[in-house]
């Protein structure tokens, strides 16, 4: 949006006015999309934790696969659902 | 009065009240503090919580803020004189309303972003929290009701607006297509959308489309309300990206360049006030200035949807905390302009005072149709366009105002109901929950009578809820200042006006609704009333414990996770984020 130089050229200058153009054309919906797709995500989570969680799944053979992928997101998606700590008794991340 | 000397005088001192009162307020009493780190920064998950540009943010609030009502209101309350309206806005503006709005953005980012809703809980109480749903509902039920009359009305009182109206959805459908499907880039299609939008208020100049007066035994007014509804339930159901966002966009932009027209015009023109500045000869039937034009004047003095956009989504953008006087305040300071350019154009358009008394005949008779025939004359002779087509833009202007904030409130309306099924344990699909939404509404808007008028009476009391939770706010952000040992005097004296203008007229229109018989609004005004006292009740206890606070409340705050402030899971907190008026 700004930028460093102490004298923008009027080239730099029109493509910051078209940056503010498209945050303010953009803003509010990209979060529109962008929790939808948390919630996806967010579901997701979910699915491939169940069996950590307590919650029998049968596809666990399947997701066990995919828990070191989604680990690093723990912390995100804890915080999300209101939780300050890690639920998982063997993974404290915070 | 010459209607540039008013303009100047305004601008004056609400510019004024932005370099001083608002530096003042930003420094001594709200102590914001570049080093703390804000919400966004804090809590950033790229979705809510998003560091932001403060002309961006800026932008975003104001047009969020900016709906119909700086127009409605003002152009009904001139119906007492200029100069009451003037005060009340010019006044209104620099320490009601960009006092509350920074207040609301303050309070919400030293409580990590969470909204006015989830703030009350903690503040005042549970209580305070569930009368605020119940406020939040009756609001957005006003508001679809009262828009949908209002510009039903334009239409039939303007045929040349018929056009650019419906047009502007195939504008907005094409910018969308534009942007999303063929890549074009945005200042291209800004310029081509605006241009296409002009044109079409040129092509419905020229060919005006009037319905005929019944249509299947229904006046044309009741139709153009019925064909609102279902476009708005129709679009609140569409994915944004097709209409709503490019339809929000266009309005913005047009909303800058008519407020520049309107200005620039009268800087041109500068014609003369011919309404009276303090009118003594009101219509009869008119109710007293005093409490109702605190109430009929809204937005563009206080509005308490405001402190929620603030608190809503702003507070969650804030870049470092001294944005907030620029973007809290100076979002104000913009409405106070649009409020000043509609009491102008309501007061200063017309030839002779007979010509506007002929207009201003009854109470709520003058509305946006005086501001549209008011300020066509104006732009007309400011900047030479023929009298029609200048009236055709500001109608136009004010119409899709009216829609954009219509369609955003029914699909908000759509959530609420779908959460009070969920609280009766009954599940509702997307269509059954925008049908009761508009049913509701449209049931409203017919209750008084087959022409539609019921949208319109229920308009006072649209201020006086607005007003209520303007106060409510305003409690939030007194009891804040308290527990920190501050002056809270600049929150209390606002509220404690607000609180006894809004009392005031809730009595007032109860004796009215009781003696007309009109049981649907005597139902409302007693919740609203009961609303309003129990909130007033329940802060004063709030501010009486917070004097006697010992401890360090941003510390105890820095402790607290967003989740236990809100009270309840962090994601399902979620205050409407759009327009209101």
């Amino acid at each position: 949006m700004t930028t460093d130089a102490p004298h923008p050229r009027p080239t730099a200058r029109l493509r910051a006015a078209a940056g503010v153009l498209r945050d303010v054309f953009a803003g509010p919906y990209a979060r529109t999309f962008a929790r939808a797709q948390q919630d996806e995500d967010d579901l997701f989570m979910v699915i491939v934790m169940a069996e950590a969680l307590g919650v029998p799944n049968p596809a666990s053979y399947y997701t066990v696969e995919l828990l070191p992928v989604v680990y690093d997101q723990v912390h995100d998606w804890h915080r999300r659902m209101g939780l300050d700590r890690s639920p998982l008794d063997h993974f404290s991340c915070c | 009065m010459n209607s540039l000397v008013l303009a100047l005088i305004g601008v004056t001192m609400i510019l004024a009240g932005y370099a001083l009162y608002s530096r003042f307020l930003a420094s001594k009493i709200y102590a914001l503090d570049d080093s703390r780190p804000t919400p966004a920064h804090e809590l950033e998950d790229g979705v809510d919580y998003v560091p932001t540009n403060k002309y961006v943010l800026w932008g975003h609030h104001f047009t969020s803020v900016a709906g119909a009502a700086p127009i409605v209101g003002p152009a009904i309350a001139v119906i007492w004189g200029w100069l009451p309206a003037f005060l009340w806005v010019t006044i209104g503006t620099v320490f009601f309303a960009g006092m509350h709005d920074l207040g609301a953005l303050w309070a919400s980012v030293r409580n990590k972003g969470q909204s006015m809703g989830a703030l009350s809980g903690r503040y005042i109480g549970a209580r305070g929290r569930n009368l605020f749903l119940v406020v939040i509902f009756l609001l957005l039920l006003m508001v679809n009701a009262a828009f949908a009359v209002v510009i039903a009305g334009l239409l039939v009182s303007t045929p040349t607006a018929v056009i650019p109206t419906w047009g502007a959805l195939l504008v907005a459908l094409g910018v969308g297509q534009a942007i999303y499907r063929l890549r074009w880039s945005l200042p291209v299609v800004s310029i081509v959308g605006v241009v296409a939008l002009y044109a079409l208020i040129w092509v419905g100049d020229q060919v005006p489309l009037a319905l005929p007066e019944t249509v299947a035994g229904l006046p044309a007014n009741a139709i153009w309300i019925i064909l609102l509804f279902v476009y708005a339930g129709i679009a609140s159901m569409l994915p944004v990206w097709v209409l709503l966002q490019p339809r929000d966009y266009i309005n913005g932009l047009q909303l800058f360049i008519a407020l520049g027209i309107l200005y620039g015009s009268v800087l041109l023109a500068r014609p003369e006030i011919v309404a009276p500045a303090v009118n003594g000869n009101v219509p009869e039937g008119t109710p007293g200035i005093v409490p109702l034009l605190f109430v009929t004047i809204a937005c563009g003095a206080i509005s308490g949807f405001h402190g929620m956009v603030s608190s809503g989504t702003s507070s969650k953008q804030l870049d470092k905390e001294s944005d907030a006087r620029f973007v809290g305040y100076f979002g104000a300071v913009g409405e106070g302009l649009l409020a000043l350019g509609a009491i102008i154009a309501a007061t200063a358009g017309f030839q002779t005072l007979a010509a506007w008394e002929e207009v201003y005949s009854a109470f709520g008779q003058g509305n946006v149709g005086a501001f549209v025939s008011g300020g066509g004359a104006i732009v007309q002779s400011g900047l030479g366009l023929p009298e029609s087509l200048a009236a055709t833009i500001l109608a136009t202007t004010a119409i899709l105002f009216a829609a954009t904030t219509m369609d955003t409130g029914v699909r908000l309306q759509r959530f609420v109901v779908q959460e009070i099924g969920e609280i009766g344990g009954v599940r509702l699909g997307k269509g059954v929950s925008t049908l009761i939404a508009v049913g509701v509404a449209l049931a409203l808007t017919f209750g008084a009578g087959v022409d539609g008028s019921g949208g319109m009476l229920i308009w006072p009391l649209f201020g006086t809820t607005n007003q209520l939770l303007a106060a409510l706010t305003l409690s939030i952000v007194a009891i804040m200042l308290l527990r920190r040992g501050r002056t809270a005097l600049p929150a209390l004296i606002p509220l404690a006006f607000v609180g006894v203008m809004t009392l005031y007229a809730l009595f007032i229109q109860l004796g009215t609704f009781w003696s007309e018989g009109n049981w649907l609004l005597l139902v409302l005004d007693i919740v609203i009333l009961v609303a309003s006292l129990w909130v007033m009740v329940e802060a004063l206890g709030a501010m009486r414990k917070a004097k006697d606070y010992q401890g360090d409340d941003d510390a105890e705050l820095e402790q607290l996770s967003a989740s236990e402030i809100a009270g309840q899971s962090a994601r399902g907190d979620s205050a409407p984020d759009r327009r209101d008026g």
